[in-house]
């Protein structure tokens, strides 16, 4: 077996993985219930929670109703918390998989495992995994991976089926060290980008049924949590996306003599650069914070996905021409 | 012109109001609204949603500065609605008044926002961080603990915590503040996108892009008149280029040669030597791999097959020979040109066809090229008469046939089929037509660099900015120690964040902590912990 039959396996195995998680993930959703009023002692809760997690940015502000627990009340955890908990587990385990299949891809193409819709796709949807789990270590948004985990197995499925290609050398335009550093950033942003969209199509939720409300049954933060969480990893996440805007136009400069020609691939990274930066001006003007503001931070994310997706396939442009070269 | 975290909830400056003043208020008070209307925060968002959208036409519809042809194609299809779309800017999008007139204003909004920030920070930057308030429970994060300590030796190990912030002593209690850099930060990004703008501008004025296709053994000189295309910014000077020659000795090519990916390009290298004033030297440029000189940089930016003819007119005098690139259509490099000999006898001659390197005659296409390297080079050609100016007329790798007559044999135009070495007669012994030799020819472009560096380094200059805005954070701590009633000191400590608040309660109770353990304030046993929110 050749190395990159081994990446592809390693592909299909982190997807069956992924599926488990993801199947773990509804299992906690259909069996949540509501907890016992009983069991839902605020004060004393909301003081333990306090004491056990100082660190955590328990930021309590006047706007906040004084009753809302933080976290889910202590006591006896709901059966299907436990679930939830093997949904991680098997994410963690996928993950790991989805690494060495990036990993031997890169080793059998000897090179950057991203020069290609399909291994940018693979890259792009660990990245969105891995941001997820590291901010699962200090959030407690576990729900969040029942949104993240399908849509890293549908853009695996993809993957494998539509954008599959043979480690290739690449062609001469792609040719460059600029590659690694480009792509890997934008790699990165659009896995930041994809929690960022998941945390805020929750707040959005969240402000619309309100704190009391549970999913299926289960907890789910409070709408300003979930907003500040979303704030932070976008605010984390846009200048890494800023970053691979300017290493873009310097590559860009290097290869065909301008930094900047309005090339469609280029114009869409614009564009979704221009929407995030309304997005975190949203957040900061009066009146937009809320609703707004995630409906902006939607839109970017489809602005990303239309870039990495759309305009390869319908507006074609320098980007997909290189071959002419 | 905020970036997100800088909303103030301990009040900064409100933002303006935008309700239309009364009508007494004349001609200055609507433009005092205009101003203001422009300026704020709302207005500035909105312009930067409607300028993503202004975006997107350019990126759907082809443009003139990149695709001229299937502009030209598009207004052909589309008929009434092309020339509408073309009239509305449509295929100069980025170059259009409309374009400008969004960016303009989300600029000139900026400048209107920059400079009273500026202002409001250069004094906040001055002045000492505010007095204790005299209720700090109200705070969003608030600690309160009696100590064995006196409150001095409190406000002195409260000191010892707060380094880094700035500290002001109060009556009882210390203020303190950190995280300046945040606005400074805001501000520097904020006036680098400024900077962005102009050095664009200015690059874009001063510059130029020109192009040039050079055979193998052929050359060109950097001097505008001896390009084949130049475009250029109005203030461009085209006498104070700097002078090189360039000299294509030899252009490798290489091609995947199988599995699902044949034919797609692996390697292009351009082997050149180059002269300047300073020098000479030997360089090979590539994809990536621009040659540079005298900050100028020469790029390869395509590369064709240029047949070498040979041309005899019916006195058998040579009235054409060398090479003539013949430019690629399509990735196996099926290319189309055509050779011009004006002097030769009867009224100049000339010839029109294409150029297949792997020439394969398909039941269906006819003849074609199936692969992009020289394993069955083949080129198929039809004559005219009556060019005299055809060197003249059009650009040498297109033959205007308007005007011409073709060359017939029995009523049929006649077509010469030519491999390498091979040569043709035309009827009425009007002469031949011998194909020597296949070379290869590559296109180079130069392009200005100078204007480069001023906008890389504002471009570094934002990032900067943005990086320091988004992630440092502002926020005040007040510590305050009094005397209780049993003779034991009563410390409050509370923290309140500009923006975002992460991290407050951590910083908090970091310096909570370190109060409570520190020696001499040391609290024995009976620590009293409140928690107030």
């Amino acid at each position: 077996m050749s190395v990159a039959e081994l990446s592809l396996d390693l592909v299909y195995a982190a997807m069956a993985v992924y599926a488990l998680a993801m199947l773990c993930s509804f299992v906690e959703l259909a069996l949540g219930r509501p907890v016992p009023a009983a069991a839902a002692a605020p004060v004393p809760a909301q003081a333990a929670a306090r004491r056990a997690a100082p660190a955590e940015g328990d930021l309590l502000t006047k706007e906040r109703p004084p009753a809302a627990p933080a976290v889910p009340p202590a006591g006896p955890a709901p059966d299907s918390a436990r679930w939830g908990r093997i949904a991680v587990s098997f994410t963690v385990v996928a993950a790991l998989l989805h690494l060495a299949a990036l990993v031997s891809r890169g080793i059998a193409a000897t090179r950057a495992p991203w020069g290609n819709m399909y291994e940018f796709a693979v890259a792009g949807s660990f990245a969105a995994v891995a941001v997820f789990l590291v901010a699962l270590r200090r959030w407690p948004i576990r729900l969040a991976g029942a949104v993240v985990v399908p849509f890293v197995l549908l853009v695996l499925g993809l993957a494998v089926t539509v954008l599959y290609t043979e480690p290739e050398e690449l062609v001469p335009s792609l040719q460059s060290y600029w590659l690694v550093i480009h792509v890997a950033a934008a790699i990165v942003a659009t896995g930041g980008f994809t929690l960022g969209a998941v945390l805020s199509a929750a707040h959005w939720w969240r402000t619309r049924t309100g704190d009391e409300k549970r999913l299926a049954g289960i907890a789910v933060p409070p709408a300003q949590r979930l907003d500040t969480w979303a704030y932070r990893v976008h605010v984390f996440t846009f200048p890494v996306w800023t970053f691979a805007v300017m290493a873009g136009a310097i590559w860009a400069e290097n290869a065909w003599g301008r930094y900047w020609g309005w090339d469609p691939k280029e114009t869409w990274a614009l564009i979704t650069w221009i929407v995030y930066a309304g997005y975190l001006h949203a957040r900061a003007t009066t009146g937009w914070r809320g609703w707004k503001s995630d409906a902006i931070a939607l839109v970017g994310y489809a602005a990303l996905m239309f870039n990495f997706i759309g305009v390869n396939v319908w507006l074609g442009g320098i980007h997909s021409g290189y071959a002419q070269v | 012109m905020t970036t997100g975290a800088a909303t103030d909830s301990a009040g900064a400056p409100a933002p303006p109001p935008s309700a239309p003043p009364e009508a007494a208020l004349g001609a200055v008070g609507w433009l005092r609204w205009g101003w203001r209307t422009l300026t704020s925060m709302r207005t500035a968002l909105l312009l930067l949603l409607l300028l993503a959208v202004v975006a997107v036409p350019g990126s759907v519809l082809p443009q003139r500065s990149s695709a001229p042809d299937e502009v030209a194609t598009w207004i052909e299809e589309h008929g009434r609605l092309g020339e509408l779309v073309d009239r509305l800017g449509g295929f100069n999008v980025y170059s259009s008044p409309w374009f400008a007139a969004v960016y303009l204003l989300l600029f000139t909004s900026l400048v209107g926002c920059v400079i009273p920030r500026t202002r409001v920070h250069w004094k906040a930057l001055r002045s000492r961080p505010p007095a204790t308030p005299r209720r700090l429970e109200r705070l969003p994060v608030h600690r309160s603990f009696v100590v064995d300590g006196p409150p001095e030796q409190v406000l002195g190990a409260a000191r010892e915590q707060l380094r880094g912030f700035r500290v002001e002593a109060y009556p009882q209690s210390l203020a303190a503040e950190r995280g300046y850099a945040k606005e400074s930060a805001n501000l520097l990004f904020h006036v680098a996108l400024l900077l962005l703008l102009v050095t664009v501008a200015v690059g874009q004025l001063v510059g130029y892009t020109a192009n040039k296709v050079v055979v193998e053994g052929g050359s060109f000189v950097n001097a505008a008149g001896q390009y084949d295309s130049v475009r250029s910014g109005a203030r461009f000077d085209g006498d104070s280029l700097p002078p090189f020659k360039v000299t294509l000795d030899r252009l490798d090519v290489r091609y995947e040669q199988d599995g699902p990916r044949i034919g797609e390009p692996r390697r292009f290298d351009a082997n050149v030597t180059w002269s300047h004033e300073a020098g000479t030297g030997s360089a090979s440029v590539a994809p990536n791999h621009p040659l540079e000189i005298d900050g100028t940089k020469v790029f390869l930016t395509g590369n064709g097959y240029a047949p070498v003819f040979r041309v005899t007119d019916s006195t058998g005098t040579v009235v054409y020979e060398g090479p003539q690139p013949f430019l690629p259509r399509d990735t196996n490099m099926t290319s189309l040109g055509a050779v011009k000999a004006p002097s030769a006898a009867g009224g100049g001659l000339a010839f029109s066809g294409f150029f297949l390197p792997t020439a394969t005659v398909d039941d269906v296409l006819g003849p074609i090229s199936t692969y992009p390297d020289l394993v069955e080079p083949k080129v198929f050609l039809n004559a005219y008469r009556g060019a005299e100016d055809g060197r003249a007329a059009g650009s040498v790798f297109t033959l205007d046939t308007e005007g011409l007559d073709r060359v017939e044999v029995d009523g049929q135009p006649w077509l010469a089929q030519l491999a390498v070495g091979e040569s043709a007669t035309l009827p009425d012994g009007q002469g031949t037509i011998e194909l020597l030799d296949v070379i290869r020819f590559a296109n180079f472009q130069v392009s200005d660099t100078t204007g480069n560096g001023p906008t890389l380094a504002a471009a570094v200059l934002a990032l900067v900015g943005l990086m320091g805005s988004l992630l440092l954070r502002r926020r005040r701590v007040w510590v305050r120690a009094t005397p209780g009633d049993d003779g034991r000191t009563v410390v409050e400590v509370a923290g309140l964040g500009k923006g975002d608040a992460d991290g407050l309660v951590a910083e908090v109770e970091r310096v909570t902590d370190g109060l409570r353990t520190s020696p001499g304030t040391l609290d024995t046993h009976r620590t009293i912990e409140q928690e107030r929110q």
